[in-house]
């Protein structure tokens, strides 16, 4: 009888936290159990990158499709390197003329990189159709981001020292 | 040789020390088979110590303690503990597990120990309690048992294994007449009844020398005299006559070893 | 001069010895082969750690959450920022507050109560008892308390830090009237599972092993008196909370100082 009533509240006691995580993991932290899904990595040189930090997000106009995987300094030319983590379900979607650049979120808020996605030739898209250059091994040919692959067009982070230099320099001219 | 057939406890030339304190200079006793063997001696003088020496749970500094032949502080883990289960304790307190009851206090080694059916232990726990007059307290929790209930409880679950040998320490300590009467009947009739070896360790004389069938005094860190009861009561050492006539001053002191009296008194300013 | 160096020396090893007595003792609660029967010992001791300790951490949650946001409230609404009241409760408690605040009670409320409970088995000679009967006390009631106490620590962080962060949207949301949207989605775009959930889960579980095994051992190695009883409880309660704060500082520093 009493072990009865233990195991029942020992069994609430483990529903309970079980819950709880659960809702730690949906409506508390953002990627929750989806989080670890497979990625494919993307490079993009920046001469600035601002306040831009590994982990932050990569968004395509507000939605997350990525992480900032890592920051690094490119060993002879010297401006920052950025690796970025797309998920895969974004693969063959964005095409490689896609621009990127380091935008930040409210006034205080914290930077990200946004995502525009470029265009496709029509006749690119018939060779995606007849010659499969996306589905074979070497991707060179491939006119989508694929892994591995530099953005070639990134607009760096905006410094407010540098606007506010702009700025009283453009005064001075008139 | 038959000698050692029919010795369940064996100690040779023990030492042991607590700390800076020695407790026994050298010890040699024998139990036999069968028989009842109470160790005597004053408070304090570490006649519990003894009992947890011969369970394994202290080890001594020299000299050896066999049961049924076997060195219990050389014997492994493994081995030690099926040694245990040939042994048990009555401790002084009882020792019941106070969050479970009577009964369960009983099946608790059978449960531990045994595969056997819950009908079985339930008629083996049953035959226990019955044993020493407790199978209708069979539901009660300890602490609703009275002192020297607690303990004829701990001597059912004691006696549950069937063991060879058990070790009762002062059994007799601050119980009523009456229950140390029951006390002293029920160890002579499960001796008697189990086949059992059993040691008392007490310092209640006349109970203990109705039972015994040898005896060892214990004082001054050694065995002073031994004997069967009858030997025990004639014996003319001082410390014996002290111990058995509750002299208060005599070989053992009744002053705590200390620098004089008046220097005490001098010393206090 | 020499009786002070001679007391330090007499302290070290004293130390030493009973770090080492304490090491065997984990070692052996922690091998001691877990049996069948041991797993109903370990749920119902998950009842006595856990599930009475579940009322005194849901409230001190609740409260914690509660005063969080309304002290983030206060200070976030004269920037405009009253939106990441979200992730500030969040975080702090994720973090932080969830793990050592449940560490501290959980230290009060079960550390202790395992303290005095081992200490009173020892005391009343049951441990002996069990030894005598050929059961390792270790494996019998050492073994039981410490999984169930590693295992229901982690769980009541968790319990925590839900009821903790509803608590804030409790007085930030329905009384102060922060946009619940906002309060819950800046939460989940700054919240990171791994980072943050999973961080606070380890410190819990780190947390839980340091205060049990303490716990025990104080339990296990008092001295089976009344004053030898409490002096362990007190000790068991300074120690863990000590052992608490301090290791938190250190994972926090591995954890989130260097980046």
């Amino acid at each position: 009888m009493i072990n009865r009533k233990i195991e029942l509240f020992v069994g609430i006691f483990v529903a309970l936290a079980i819950a709880a995580t659960l809702m730690l993991a949906l409506s508390v932290a953002n990627q929750g159990m989806t989080g670890s899904g497979e990625t494919y990595k993307l490079i993009a040189r920046f001469d600035n990158i601002g306040g831009l930090k590994a982990r932050s997000s990569v968004k395509v106009g507000g939605v997350v499709v990525g992480r900032v995987s890592q920051i690094y300094l490119h060993e002879q030319d010297l401006i920052p390197v950025v690796e970025l983590e797309i998920s895969s379900e974004y693969k063959n979607t964005f095409p490689d003329t896609s621009s990127l650049s380091i935008l930040t979120s409210g006034l205080l808020g914290e930077q990200f990189i946004g995502l525009i996605p470029g265009f496709i030739f029509p006749e690119d898209l018939e060779m995606i159709e007849e010659d499969k250059v996306c589905e074979t091994t070497s991707l060179d040919n491939c006119p989508y981001l694929t892994n591995g692959e530099e953005i070639l067009d990134t607009k760096s982070a905006l410094v407010l020292e540098d606007l506010i230099g702009q700025f009283l320099f453009n005064q001075g001219n008139e | 040789m038959t000698d050692k057939l029919n010795t369940t406890i064996s100690i040779d030339a023990m030492k042991f020390t607590r700390g800076d304190r020695t407790i026994y200079e050298s010890i040699s006793l024998d139990v036999k088979k069968g028989n009842i063997t109470a160790i005597m001696g004053p408070s304090g003088i570490g006649k519990t110590t003894l009992l947890k020496l011969i369970g394994g749970q202290l080890y001594p500094d020299n000299g050896t303690v066999e049961f049924l032949g076997e060195n219990i502080h050389q014997v492994s883990r493994h081995r030690l503990y099926e040694l245990r289960r040939k042994m048990s304790m009555l401790f002084q307190s009882g020792a019941l597990f106070t969050n479970i009851s009577v009964f369960d206090n009983v099946a608790f080694p059978l449960r531990e120990h045994t595969k056997l059916d819950e009908d079985i232990i339930r008629t083996i726990v049953m035959l226990k309690l019955e044993a020493v007059g407790l199978r209708g307290a069979h539901d009660l929790m300890p602490s609703e048992l009275s002192g020297g209930m607690a303990r004829r409880a701990a001597l059912a679950r004691a006696i549950a294994l069937d063991p060879e040998l058990i070790m009762y320490d002062e059994p007799f300590a601050g119980q009523d007449p009456i229950s140390m009467g029951v006390l002293v009947k029920l160890i002579k009739s499960l001796n008697k009844a189990l086949d059992l070896t059993s040691i008392v360790v007490t310092h209640d004389v006349t109970e203990v020398l109705s039972i015994a069938d040898y005896v060892y005094i214990l004082a001054n860190k050694r065995i002073i005299g031994e004997g069967t009861p009858q030997q025990i009561q004639n014996s003319d050492s001082a410390l014996v006559k002290q111990f058995l006539q509750g002299k208060a001053d005599g070989p053992v002191p009744f002053h705590f070893p200390a620098t004089g009296l008046e220097e005490s008194l001098m010393g206090a300013k | 001069m020499i009786q002070m160096l001679q007391k330090l020396g007499r302290n070290t090893i004293s130390t030493f010895s009973a770090v080492g007595a304490a090491s065997i003792m984990l070692f052996g609660a922690i091998f001691a082969a877990p049996r069948l029967k041991n797993i109903g010992l370990t749920v119902h001791q998950m009842y006595v750690v856990g599930v009475q300790s579940l009322l005194i951490i849901m409230v001190s949650g609740l409260f914690i959450g509660m005063v969080m946001a309304l002290q983030g409230y206060t200070i976030l609404v004269n920037y405009g920022a009253e939106g990441s009241l979200g992730p500030m409760v969040a975080l702090s408690i994720l973090r932080e507050l969830g793990p050592v605040v449940t560490a501290l009670l959980f230290a009060g409320r079960a550390g202790s109560a395992l303290t005095a409970e081992i200490g009173l088995m020892k005391a009343t000679e049951q441990l002996s008892s069990l030894e005598m009967m050929a059961v390792d006390p270790l494996r019998r009631v050492i073994s039981p308390r410490f999984w169930a106490g590693v295992i229901s620590m982690p769980m009541l962080a968790i319990i925590f830090s839900a009821v903790g962060i509803l608590g804030g949207h409790l007085v930030g949301v329905d009384w102060l009237g922060v946009d619940a949207g906002s309060y819950w989605s800046i939460m989940q775009a700054t919240v990171d599972w791994n980072e943050d959930v999973i961080n606070g889960i380890i410190k819990a579980i780190v947390f839980a092993l340091v205060v049990v095994w303490i716990a025990l051992y104080k339990g296990y190695s008092c001295i089976p008196t009344s004053e030898g009883i409490s002096k362990a409880t007190t000790e068991t309660v300074v120690f863990s909370s000590l052992a608490i704060l301090g290791l938190d500082f250190i994972l926090t520093a591995v954890m989130f100082g260097i980046n």
